[in-house]
């Protein structure tokens, strides 16, 4: 069978999954609807978290991210596992015994003021819908490599299978997706990552041949990690394995850059929300033990499959005749995830560090003397005359590695798995955050139940509707936004949460100051340095690391203002003391 | 009630602190003086930075799981 047709076939059981399951589970009230009955036991809500955290990004294109960075794509590894250790020692098991349905929730009853819930709503549906369109676009992209259709085509037909599932079976049809999203995703990475392990290094244990000897070929017997260095100093590339060289990121940015991906982790509200869904405290504390066991799996694997990769693309491509690549290479420079420019008019593939030209490749239609297609992008001054995309890494592995076309297939199912149960959970804090925290809570207290569930399903409607275009129009600075969801969610949640719930005296002009010194500063820094061209001037950290500070300045405002300010109600103190001991915390409840 | 609260905040300040020693410590500000060492074909610096510190961070949160079972317990708030 072609791929074209295992592609439709494994795709289409794999959706048809997803919506079967949406439909069994269909809810019929705001409880079912927004905490999923508070019935899910912890090992699904652990598979559930690890399908919701990882998204299109971690799946299609981490491993190539660190498989060109070397050493420093540790910040992604770190900052995006990292953070579940917070978020199980500091978090959840908190939030799991105060038992309302949002984290805006929260933030409300603690600080006592509809004003912090307010502030707390609007980070949340900020956060929330920034990294909803990268998911939609995401899908799009992964319809249009696959399924040859139109990228737009391909958002409108993810908008719709996640409006879908969400709309019908809210937090609980998502939770059981999610479970099978999981499944998908991770067999999905597992399978052409063991095979090209067991390919090149002869261990089928990636995390193992990943520190491994080369199996065959010129560098047979010697280390992979070695020879990639070897390659880097050949090439001129800084060293595979050594940090903080010539050429890579200083110290304290890779520091602030950890650091704050995972404190942001921890404190973005579509993780948070999860824990809400476990019947108990101690539910809550294994399922983000099965979280992060899940989550490791595949971001062990990632830093390998980058090498892997590098590796096997490294040598089948550099210095090489045009003429006698790989079949492959058409293929992916057909979808511009490579290109090569032939400077020296050699026919040879000359492959070193530094960009070929600026961007991403745009064609001009017609082919050179080689047979390669022509870019328009005017080459830079260097020698590298190779463009790679990241994605290519993860995308392309299975072809290059020659894996059966299913494989292929189910690569696409995967890619297409992380985003969609990302999107799904994003969207759902966006209808819960609208519905709840702002109708129910501030607008309208006496609905109904019937007319809470319906405005539910319409806000999702409506989140579909902007997530879906801004994947069909994205603004120039999506990517950009990404470092600002983390940024914000770091600076704005994680302190006051921590603060409210091991800190009695934190009050709620503390906790409203610090909320909006530490968004402040690190959406001011983040406009100056991405937008208006000032060079980062805070120690040099780069925007994506700056919530860290925004962070610190959040901690420290909120200490000072409550420090001077009158001591929260007894009974606030008294729901402190509450949520620390674990008995008693029944189901999710509404209020 | 005192000494449970008082025994959950040693826990977790003991897994934090070994949280930041493996990811902070570790794989990045000692990352080049522990490069010198090798873990087969791994730089035992980078090793950590890429693999050692995840798995650190799954048995940090399987041990808090354990320990705070055997505390709610022994305290009788759990359910």
């Amino acid at each position: 069978m072609s791929l074209q047709i295992w592609t439709y076939l494994i795709v289409g059981a794999t959706f048809a999954l997803y919506i079967g399951i949406a439909w069994t589970s269909r809810v019929k009230d705001t409880k079912g609807f927004y905490v999923a009955g508070g019935g899910v036991p912890p090992l699904a809500n652990g598979m559930a978290t690890a399908a919701d955290w990882m998204s299109a990004a971690s799946f299609i294109s981490m491993a190539g991210m660190i498989s060109f960075m070397g050493y420093a794509g540790c910040m992604y590894l770190m900052g995006w596992t990292g953070g579940y250790v917070l978020l199980a020692l500091l978090l959840a098991p908190y939030l799991r015994k105060f038992g309302k349905f949002t984290v805006p929730d929260f933030v409300g009853d603690r600080y006592y003021s509809s004003a912090a819930r307010l502030v707390a709503l609007i980070c949340a549906i900020f956060v929330s819908l920034t990294y909803v369109a990268g998911q939609m676009r995401g899908v799009g992209i992964v319809f249009s490599r696959f399924l040859e259709v139109d990228v737009n085509t391909g958002v409108m037909i993810g908008m719709v299978l996640v409006f879908l599932y969400a709309a019908i079976g809210g937090m609980k049809g998502i939770t059981w997706t999610q479970v099978a999203q999981y499944c998908v995703l991770i067999t999905a990475f597992l399978i052409p990552a063991i095979a090209i392990s067991l390919k090149l290094t002869g261990n089928p244990i990636p995390q193992v041949g990943f520190g491994g000897t080369i199996l065959g070929g010129a560098d047979s017997g010697k280390y992979l990690l070695e020879t990639l260095n070897q390659i880097g100093r050949d090439l001129g590339f800084a060293e595979y394995t050594s940090a903080f060289g010539a050429g890579t990121k200083p110290m304290i940015d890779v520091f602030a850059i950890t650091m704050c991906l995972m404190v942001g982790t921890a404190g973005l509200p579509h993780v948070i929300i999860r824990f809400y869904t476990v019947p108990s405290v101690r539910a809550a504390r294994l399922s983000a033990f099965y979280a992060i066991l899940f989550i490791a799996i595949l971001y062990t694997t990632a830093p390998a499959l980058g090498a892997f990769s590098r590796y096997t693309l490294t040598n089948a491509l550099s210095e090489t005749p045009y003429s006698s690549v790989p079949a492959w290479f058409g293929n992916w420079e057909k979808t511009g995830l490579l290109a090569w420019v032939d400077k020296n008019n050699d026919g040879i593939i000359t492959y070193r560090a530094g960009a070929a030209f600026a961007g991403k490749p745009t064609y001009s239609g017609e082919t050179g003397a080689h047979g390669q297609r022509l870019v328009t992008n005017t080459p830079l001054d260097n020698a590298n005359e190779l463009y790679i995309d990241n994605d290519i890494m993860v995308l392309a592995t299975p072809e290059i590695s020659q894996l059966p076309p299913w494989v292929i297939a189910l690569v696409a199912a995967g890619g297409l798995a992380a985003a969609l149960s990302t999107a799904a959970g994003l969207l759902l804090v966006i209808a819960s955050s609208i519905s709840h925290d702002l109708y129910y809570r501030i607008i309208n207290r006496g609905a109904s139940e019937k007319i809470r569930l319906l405005v539910g399903r319409v806000m999702i409607g409506v989140g579909v509707i902007i997530a879906g275009y801004f994947g069909i129009h994205p603004p120039g600075f999506v990517a950009q936004v990404v470092a600002l969801a983390f940024g914000l969610a770091s600076s704005s949640f994680f302190p006051i949460i921590v603060l409210g719930i091991f800190w009695k005296r934190a009050t709620k002009e503390g906790a409203i100051s610090g909320m909006i010194s530490g968004i402040g500063f690190t959406m001011l820094y983040i406009v100056q340095t991405k937008f208006m061209g000032v060079s980062p001037w805070f120690f040099g950290i780069s925007p994506e690391g700056i919530g860290t500070v925004g962070m610190v300045i959040n901690f420290a405002v909120t200490y000072g203002v409550s420090m001077i300010t009158k001591a929260p109600p007894l009974a606030v103190q008294e729901m402190v003391e509450s949520v620390r001991i674990p008995r008693g915390a029944g189901a999710a409840i509404d209020h | 009630m005192q000494s449970y609260w008082k025994r959950n905040k040693t826990y977790m300040l003991i897994l934090l602190a070994i949280w930041a020693t493996v990811s902070y410590g570790f794989g990045i500000f000692f990352v080049e003086q522990l490069n010198a060492f090798h873990l087969g074909g791994f730089p035992l610096g980078f090793w950590f930075a890429q693999q050692g510190s995840i798995y650190v961070f799954v048995l940090i949160i399987l041990a808090y799981f354990l320990l705070m079972d055997r505390l709610d317990k022994k305290y009788d708030v759990h359910e």
